[in-house]
């Protein structure tokens, strides 16, 4: 319980067996009356066994379906035990929970909240396309909402009882689709997005994807996703 | 004449695998038709290349045969956009089989360790297949 919301952590989880119990933990040692739901989106490696003994509900996905289908999984959970808000945080470690009280006041007036990265808080950078790609995502995307929005690929997402039931319904597992598609019908659907600023650490463990042959190869696949995403009703 | 024996037997081959594919259950009823539709339309126009010349003529295509490819890629290009519509309908089936499968399995309690199921990808050796 946050403020008398009933609230419900969705953390997925592929092959995060290093820092999953740490994120859990940490969690729960911040927020102690919160549920904590892991969607294990098909792992080889003990995630599941690791996030149960630390505390947290499992949901195990036969094989891995991509965080799309992970969150789908963790919002139908969310819909079906009657929670008021869902909360995405990253099995890496690199969101903070101390800004989910934030997050959650935040909802009071917002059906969606984003926690973003370049809004002031914390020092992380991008250089090169991968930036030229966010600042893309950024303009069209803040217009469709109506409110600026800086950083739309986050995966630090807070959203209300009513969000949670049009997201348990629909939620593409296509790449990309889970941010820049949600975003896009999230918005044009009448939802009220908004951002607040969070600080974002180092992963806890694996190492971020940083050649400028993939960053180039990802800001044409989010021009595509969002052409894509603009055109379908 | 030579075009025509070729042309001819690879109809009745296609026509023989087609009903065989169909008597063995390999094909459901809705795939089944069709091709059974196809290769019977197929089999006149392999024995008699020509009988759609006075057609082709008449929509201002110069022979029967290019009308014959044209509208075989058509039909092809057809076959190929559903079969990608019936295999993302198919994904999002199974996507949809697997969350309710993880959902069952949060609500059974602890998850077993994961070593004692074999990931999908695990091959199966010959005698067991």
């Amino acid at each position: 319980m946050i403020n008398g919301k009933k609230v419900l952590i969705i953390v997925p989880a592929w092959n995060e067996a290093d820092s999953i119990a740490d994120v859990v933990t940490e969690v729960h040692g911040e927020l102690p009356g919160v549920d904590i739901l892991v969607v294990d989106d098909g792992s080889s490696d003990d995630t599941a066994l690791r996030a149960a003994s630390a505390g947290a509900i499992v949901a195990r996905l036969p094989f891995n379906l991509g965080v799309g289908g992970a969150m789908r999984t963790g919002y139908r959970y969310a819909r079906d035990h009657g929670y008021d808000v869902a909360i995405q945080v990253d099995a890496d470690g690199q969101h903070d929970p101390r800004y989910i009280p934030k997050l959650v006041d935040a909802l009071d007036e917002h059906d969606l909240v984003i926690g973003a990265r370049f809004a002031g808080e914390g020092g992380y950078r991008v250089t090169g396309p991968r930036k030229w790609a966010m600042r893309m995502l950024s303009a069209v995307l803040s217009r469709l909402a109506r409110t600026k929005l800086t950083d739309t690929t986050s995966g630090h997402r807070a959203c209300n009882r009513k969000l949670i039931e049009f997201l348990a319904h629909w939620y593409p597992a296509e790449y990309l689709g889970d941010t820049i598609e949600v975003l896009v019908r999230v918005a044009r659907s009448g939802y009220r997005i908004t951002q607040i600023p969070v600080a974002m650490r180092p992963r806890m463990a694996g190492t971020p994807s940083a050649s400028p042959m993939k960053s180039t190869i990802y800001l044409g696949r989010a021009g595509i996703v969002l052409l894509l995403a603009l055109i379908r009703t | 004449m030579k075009l025509t024996i070729v042309t001819g037997l690879t109809a009745l081959a296609v026509l023989a695998f087609m009903v065989e594919l169909l008597r063995r259950r390999q094909l459901q009823e809705k795939y089944a038709i069709l091709w059974l539709a196809v290769s019977i339309v197929i089999l006149p126009m392999a024995f008699f290349p020509f009988i759609t010349d006075d057609l082709a003529e008449a929509i201002g295509i110069a022979s029967g045969v290019s009308l014959v490819l044209f509208l075989g890629i058509v039909f092809l290009l057809l076959v190929t956009v559903h079969l990608s519509w019936e295999v993302s309908r198919l994904e999002e089936e199974t996507r949809t089989l697997a969350e309710d499968l993880a959902l069952l399995r949060s609500e059974l309690g602890n998850p077993r360790d994961s070593s004692a199921v074999p990931a999908p990808t695990t091959e199966v050796p010959d005698d067991q297949r």
